[in-house]
């Protein structure tokens, strides 16, 4: 599914458009961001607090699809100019991130 | 190709522009048309120490050195030093204060991440005088 569909099937608002046709593969859920670089899947649609421009870092070094601020996270300023700079879409959803993760979930088809 | 090298001051105190030096290298690898695998180990373990010198030594310089072999990377502080690097390489050992915690820092991974993302990693380091790091990554 691309992050556009994702974006669609969350009702989620883009904060960045970025590469809204790339396929999100899989999930993942972090704040922590040395953690998140250990981690992070290629291709995952990371669901995050983090609105912060070293978040961006994190998913451009690991090739991850998309940010999905959870929790009407902010955005801030510079990271929303580098997201755009590295092509890197940036939803936002009201829902946390257990439930936004239920929900990417249900949209990838994924089970546990 | 032969040896190219690239020096960067590294801002102590600016959270915007930590990583300036590690998107400039990755973008000179990408130009010289480099291996991506190695582009990625370079880019992420020099992003984690460039951020490590912002956070805990208050900047410092890194100086890289590409070849078709390798790419090297030293990243010199004058900062506090380091007491135990044993402790330090752990995965969850961290001294970050709370005000940089609350940026997403401080999980204790960024040491563990460069050992895993590098092909050698050396820690230099004198408790008063500074830290310095040597990452090799082959091509
Ligand atoms: N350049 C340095 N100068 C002084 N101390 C350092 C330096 N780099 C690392 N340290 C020490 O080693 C510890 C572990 O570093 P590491 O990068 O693994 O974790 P962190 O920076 O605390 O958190 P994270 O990288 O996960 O955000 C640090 O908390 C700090 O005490
Ligand atoms: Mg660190």
């Amino acid at each position: 599914m691309t992050i556009r569909e994702l974006a669609d099937g969350l009702r989620a608002e883009i904060l960045v458009e970025g590469d809204l046709t790339r396929e999100a593969e899989t999930g993942y859920v972090g704040d922590l961001l040395s953690w998140v670089m250990a981690r992070l899947p290629e291709g995952a649609a990371w669901m995050t607090v983090m609105g912060n421009l070293n978040a961006v870092a994190v998913c451009s070094l690991k090739d991850g699809a998309c940010i999905i601020l959870t929790e009407n996270a902010a955005l801030d300023e510079d990271a929303r100019r580098r997201a755009g700079m590295e092509d890197i879409p940036v939803l936002r959803v009201e829902d946390g991130a257990y439930r936004t993760a239920l929900r990417v979930a249900a949209l990838l088809g994924e089970t546990a | 190709m032969s040896t190219l090298t690239l020096r960067y001051e590294v801002p102590g105190d600016d959270f915007t522009r930590a990583g300036e030096a590690s998107s400039d290298v990755k973008r000179k690898l990408k130009q010289l048309g480099y291996n991506p695998e190695a582009i990625r180990k370079v880019a992420i373990a020099m992003y984690e120490g460039e951020i490590n010198m912002v956070i805990h030594a208050g900047g410092g310089e890194a100086t890289v050195d590409i070849d078709p072999k390798q790419v090297r990377i030293v990243l010199t502080d004058h900062g506090p030093g380091i007491p135990d690097v044993g402790k330090a390489m752990q995965e969850g050992w961290s001294t970050a204060p709370d005000n940089v915690r609350n940026l997403g820092f401080g999980a204790g991974m960024g040491l563990p991440n460069m050992k895993k993302y590098t092909d050698e990693l050396r820690i230099d380091t004198k408790v008063g005088e500074g830290t310095t790091l040597y990452m090799t990554v082959f091509a």
